[in-house]
Parts: C-alpha cells; sequence; structure tokens
C-alpha cells in the first residue's frame, strides 16, 4: 500500500506494531471523519431541539402533578417523570436551550475579547504583550478556572447573567493565549512585511492579512470552549451556583434527581440530564479534536 | 580559547537560570498578590449588607455595630471610595492605608483568616480540619487514575488501530465526555442503593474514599490514558526503540523499560497539573458524597450559608495550593529534562 504522509525511508520493520501504525492510517482518518460528522449530527440535532423546544416539547416544563411522581419512562412520558411529577422530556429539551445559549454566548464573547487582545499582544509586542501574556496569562493560568467561576458567583450571587458573565472573564485568556500565539508566528511571513512594505495600516494588516491566517486554531478552540461552557453551566448550576432551580437546566435536574429516595425511585431522573450533558459534551469534543487533526497535518500524519 | 568559551557558556547558562528562576518568583508573587486581592476585593460586590445578612432584618443596631466592629466592616473597603454625600453626589475620599484591604493582608501575614461570619471560629481551624481529607481525596482519585490510565494507555498505543485501540480510545472519550456529577450521583446509585455494598455519602469507614476517589479521578484517568497513549505512539517510532529490538530485546522489555520510561515524562506534567485541577474539582465530588473537605466548607458553610470569611479562606487556600501543585511539577519536569531546564 502506498504510505501516506511519511517519509519511505526507514523501511518499517516487520513488528506488528509498525505494520498496524502504518495501515492504521487511512482508517484512523476515516475515523476521525466519521466522529466528527458525528459529532456535527448531535450539534444539529440539539440546536434544532433547542430552537423548536415550545413545540417539541409535550408537556409544560414547570407543570407538577404529585399524583404522577416517580413514573417510569413510558409512551406518555418518554423520560418518565420526576420528585414532582413534571415530565422528564420535556424538561430536557428546554435545557437544551440554556445549554446551547450559555455556551454560544460564553464562546463568543470569549473569543471576541480574546482574539482582540491577543492579536493586539502579538501584534505590536512590548509593554502591551508584557504586561498580557507575561502578567494576565500566568495569573489566569495560575488559577483553576472552575474556583474562579465559583468565587465571583458566590459573592456576586447565583443567577444565569452572572454565571454567563463568570464564564466569559475565566474564558477569553485561551482565546487570547492561541491568537497571540499565532500572530507572533503568522506577523513574520512574507506577505505581512510585503503588505507593510506597500504601506498598509496596522488595523489592515491586522484584519485582512493576519487574523485570516490566524483563525483555524480558534474555531478549534471555540469548539471544544462549547465543551466546557455546557459542562460548567451544568456544574455550577449542580452546585446550585447558576441557573435557579425552577428552571429547567441539566445540572439543576442532576441536583434534583440525587437525593437517595428519588434515587431509589427514579434512577431514569438522573440518567436522562446526564446523558444530554454527556451527548453534548462528546459531541463538540468530537467536532474539536476532529477539527484539529484536519487542520494540523503534523497531527494528522503522526 | 576553548576553556574560555566554555566559562563563558556555563556564565551564560547560569546567567539565564538565575534570570528565569527570579522571572518565577516575580510571576509567583504577581499571582499571590492578584489572588488574595481578588478575595479581598470581591466580597465588596455581595450584593447587600453582609451583617444583614448573617444577623437578619430584625436584629437591633447595636447587634449590628458590635458585629460590624468585630469583623471589621465599619471600617473603609479600599484605600479610597466614591461615597454619596447629602446631596447624593459621589465624591473622591481618601482613606489612607488603614482600610480593610491592608486589614486582610495584615491577618494573613500574620497566619490568620479572620473569623467565621457564622460562628466566631477562626477560619483557619475551620480549614485546617477540612484540609487533610480533601488532599486524601485528591491523591487517591490521582492513584486511582494512574493504576488505571497507564496499562490502559500502554494496550492502546503498542495495538495502535485494532479493536483495542478503539473501544480504549471510546472509553477514555466517555470518561472525559461525562462529568463528575452523574457519574457520582450513578456510582451512589449502583454501589450504594441497587447493591448497598458502599455508603452513599461520609467519611466514617476506609471504604468511603472509594466512591468518591473514582468519580474524582474518571475525568483524569480518561486524560491520562490519551496522553499515554499517544506518548507510547511518538515514542515507539524513536530510534532508540529500533536499537533495543535489534538487540533482540522482548518486545515487552522493550515498551515497559525503554518506551514508557520516556513516555512518561509528559504525563508527568499532565499529572501535576492535574493535581490543582483535581483540588478544584474536589468541590464538586464533595458536595455529592458529602466528603467533608475543602469544597464541601467553601460550598455549605462558606456560599450556603452566606459566610463570605470563610469564602475567602477556602479560596485562597485551594488557589494557593494549586498554585504550589503547579510550580513543584515545573521544578519536577525542568528536572526530569534537561532540555528545557534554561530559560
Amino acid at each position: 500500500m502506498i504510505c501516506r504522509g511519511g517519509p519511505p525511508w526507514p523501511p518499517q520493520s516487520a513488528t506488528s506494531n509498525a505494520g498496524a501504525a502504518t495501515e492504521g492510517r487511512p482508517y484512523n482518518d476515516l475515523r476521525m471523519n466519521r466522529l466528527t460528522i458525528i459529532g456535527l449530527i448531535i450539534v444539529a440535532v440539539l440546536v434544532l431541539v433547542a430552537l423548536l423546544a415550545p413545540w417539541i416539547a409535550p408537556y409544560d416544563v414547570g407543570a407538577t402533578d404529585l399524583a404522577m411522581r416517580y413514573l417510569p419512562p413510558s409512551a406518555a412520558h418518554w423520560f418518565g417523570t420526576d420528585s414532582t411529577g413534571r415530565d422528564i422530556f420535556s424538561r430536557v429539551v428546554f435545557g437544551a436551550r440554556i445549554s446551547l445559549q450559555v455556551g454560544v454566548i460564553v464562546v463568543v464573547v470569549s473569543a471576541f475579547i480574546g482574539t482582540i487582545l491577543g492579536a493586539i499582544a502579538g501584534y505590536y509586542g512590548g509593554w502591551v504583550d508584557r504586561v498580557v501574556s507575561g502578567y494576565v496569562f500566568n495569573v489566569f493560568l495560575a488559577f483553576p478556572g472552575l474556583l474562579l467561576a465559583i468565587a465571583m458567583v458566590a459573592f456576586l450571587g447565583a443567577g444565569l447573567n452572572k454565571l454567563i458573565l463568570a464564564l466569559c472573564i475565566i474564558g477569553w485568556v485561551g482565546y487570547a493565549r492561541l491568537i497571540r500565539g499565532q500572530v507572533l508566528k503568522v506577523r513574520e511571513y512574507d506577505f505581512v512585511q510585503a503588505a507593510r512594505a506597500l504601506g498598509a495600516s496596522d488595523a489592515r494588516i491586522l484584519l485582512i492579512h493576519i487574523l485570516p491566517n490566524a483563525i483555524q486554531p480558534l474555531i478549534v478552540q471555540a469548539s471544544l470552549g462549547m465543551a466546557g461552557a455546557v459542562l460548567s453551566e451544568a456544574a455550577l448550576s449542580f452546585l446550585g451556583l447558576g441557573v435557579p432551580p425552577p428552571a429547567p437546566s441539566w445540572g439543576v435536574m442532576i441536583e434534583e434527581a440525587r437525593d437517595l429516595s428519588t434515587l431509589q425511585a427514579a434512577p431514569h431522573a438522573l440518567i436522562f440530564p446526564g446523558i444530554a450533558i454527556a451527548l453534548t459534551v462528546l459531541a463538540f469534543n468530537f467536532i474539536g479534536d476532529g477539527l484539529r487533526e484536519y487542520l494540523d497535518p503534523r497531527q494528522r500524519a503522526r | 580559547m576553548s576553556l574560555w568559551l566554555e566559562c563563558a557558556a556555563v556564565r551564560t547558562n547560569l546567567r539565564y537560570r538565575i534570570f528565569g528562576i527570579l522571572r518565577r518568583l516575580l510571576i509567583l508573587l504577581l499571582v499571590v498578590w492578584t489572588v488574595v486581592s481578588l478575595v479581598t476585593l470581591l466580597i465588596e460586590l455581595v450584593p447587600g449588607d453582609p451583617a444583614v445578612a448573617i444577623l437578619g432584618e430584625q436584629a437591633t443596631p447595636e447587634q449590628f455595630a458590635q458585629f460590624r466592629e468585630k469583623h471589621g466592616l465599619d471600617r473603609p473597603p479600599f484605600f479610597f471610595s466614591f461615597p454619596r454625600d447629602n446631596n447624593g453626589e459621589r465624591h473622591f475620599v481618601w482613606h489612607g492605608a488603614d482600610n480593610r484591604y491592608t486589614d486582610y493582608w495584615r491577618l494573613l501575614l500574620k497566619g490568620d483568616m479572620g473569623l467565621s461570619f457564622r460562628n466566631d471560629r477562626p477560619v483557619k481551624d475551620l480549614i485546617l480540619e477540612r484540609y487533610p481529607a480533601t488532599i486524601e481525596l485528591a491523591i487517591v482519585a490521582m492513584l486511582i487514575a494512574i493504576l488505571i490510565a497507564i496499562p490502559l494507555g500502554v494496550i492502546a498505543g503498542t495495538n495502535r488501530g485494532t479493536i483495542i485501540d478503539n473501544v480504549a480510545s471510546v472509553v477514555a472519550l466517555l470518561g472525559i465526555s461525562l462529568p463528575s456529577f452523574v457519574i457520582g450521583p450513578m456510582l451512589v446509585y449502583i454501589f450504594a442503593v441497587k447493591l448497598r455494598l458502599l455508603s452513599p455519602s461520609g467519611r466514617f469507614d476506609w471504604s468511603d474514599i472509594i466512591l468518591p476517589a473514582f468519580t474524582l479521578g474518571a475525568a483524569l484517568s480518561a486524560i491520562l490514558t490519551r496522553m499515554v497513549r499517544s506518548s507510547v505512539i511518538e515514542e515507539l517510532n524513536e530510534d532508540y526503540v529500533r536499537t533495543a529490538r535489534a538487540k533482540g530485546l522482548s518486545e515487552r522489555t522493550v515498551v515497559y523499560k525503554h518506551v514508557l520510561k520516556n513516555g512518561l515524562i509528559p504525563v508527568v506534567t499532565i499529572l501535576g497539573l492535574q493535581l490543582g485541577v483535581l483540588l478544584a474539582g474536589a468541590i464538586i465530588t464533595e458536595k455529592i458524597f458529602g466528603w467533608p473537605g475543602l469544597g464541601l466548607l467553601l460550598v455549605e458553610d462558606g456560599i450556603g450559608k452566606r459566610d463570605y470569611r470563610v469564602v475567602q479562606g477556602c479560596v485562597l487556600v485551594i488557589s494557593m495550593t494549586y498554585i504550589i501543585a503547579n510550580l513543584l511539577t515545573d521544578m519536577v519536569y525542568r528536572w526530569l529534562d534537561p532540555r528545557i531546564r534554561v530559560g
């Protein structure tokens, strides 16, 4: 078979490992692509569910009915009912709205702020760069992100807006660092020097010449960032620091389902929101990983 | 000539190293300063009056005054402020060095963290009581993660592209995607509710650590498995592996004596960095299992009861532990891999 991506020398030895390494490669590519496509399909379904939630959900998310509590999954209640008789399927459907809303806002805002600051730091260098990369990056990376979010929400008070604010504050640094590194690399390329020699302004060089070439890893980071934001939202809501309880956040649903009597009577109240979180996070991770391998041929050839 | 060059090289090397150490120390100081400033200033963002939150609306003015005085809340919050005057306009007022921000620094330098708003116990004592439980949980979780990840990663890496590799990769992905607050209650359901083998919460029996440690270590073991796998794959392509095989060493010796030894260097870094992540993740795990560590102190006693002194102390101690763990990792990494020692 044709050896793709690697030099023909040294010849591969006949041991099983080396054979697997070469023969596995095209198959691996295919597999990553397939996982990426699965991820994209899941995300597309999620987006549709979130947009069409009021038409998909068969019951009112807040409607309690104590006569109907702890019902197992059935034709009437696809995912069963929880400890107050609410329909879990409807709540999971509306939960997708909260998760995606938080994810999209957090990723867009933090990617925007991070790109601007990272690009400025990388492009101009000097004291701006020293402050941003020397101080801000080090301080933010020296801090567990979740702890910072918990601390902020603890002092600011719980709520969707404050949660989004906290996640943006911990989120932008990753994008800034990434873009700074990319800009540092791209700014030395010949076409940037040529643009400068032609008298292009800094803004034009940054926006037209550098950023489009630095943006690819940003897409990967954004996809992984969606997974992170969905997880953080659920985690903070689980701790009672995010979306307040009657709202159908997946984290809140898990928190409500985990006391021993509910676990005993209705494990499905835990399992379905759990699957929803895992699928969402998995899908964005698939997309991020797949794109990374696709965009970074060095990693693909390995 | 060559001797002079060598001396110069050694001197430059030394200068780089000293500069590197000084730079890292400076960054460390900046980080510590920022963390302390954050926990002291964030408390000023609390909506409403902490005294009202703790004592309730119906407390007498004397009680409020006494509470504020005891906890230093009657003092100005920062070096300056913009209070409203009688006409409702804001004016700049300079308070000088005598304020809550410097108060907290003074406390910390004395090795104190103030008194709990709720029960007047020193926050330092509360934290010292809970700290060992958190460290114990983090270390056991890490051991479990290592015990799962190294064999799984090696098997996946040496059988790259086969069905074993794919299964290991999928399991690892599942471990990354399933958050602890899903895994934890599921384990409680299986082992405490259904099988009745382990207790669902608390820290009384030695076996009580199994479920929380596994929950906390699950994500780490998934990350480590992927690391070990790619590390093994990378090392298997190195020349020394060919040499070792040419010497006639068995595949087993090649993998476990040579490949794993070199392949573990990046894994050690990840481990150290993840110790900090484990400490932060322990907050959620401790809440699930009622494990009496720092996280439970922070969430239930601190945030739940609006005891902001406890919140300050916990955030400070958790982030300091995280920072120190990262520092130690950095040092171990440099010691393991001399190539990156300079700089």
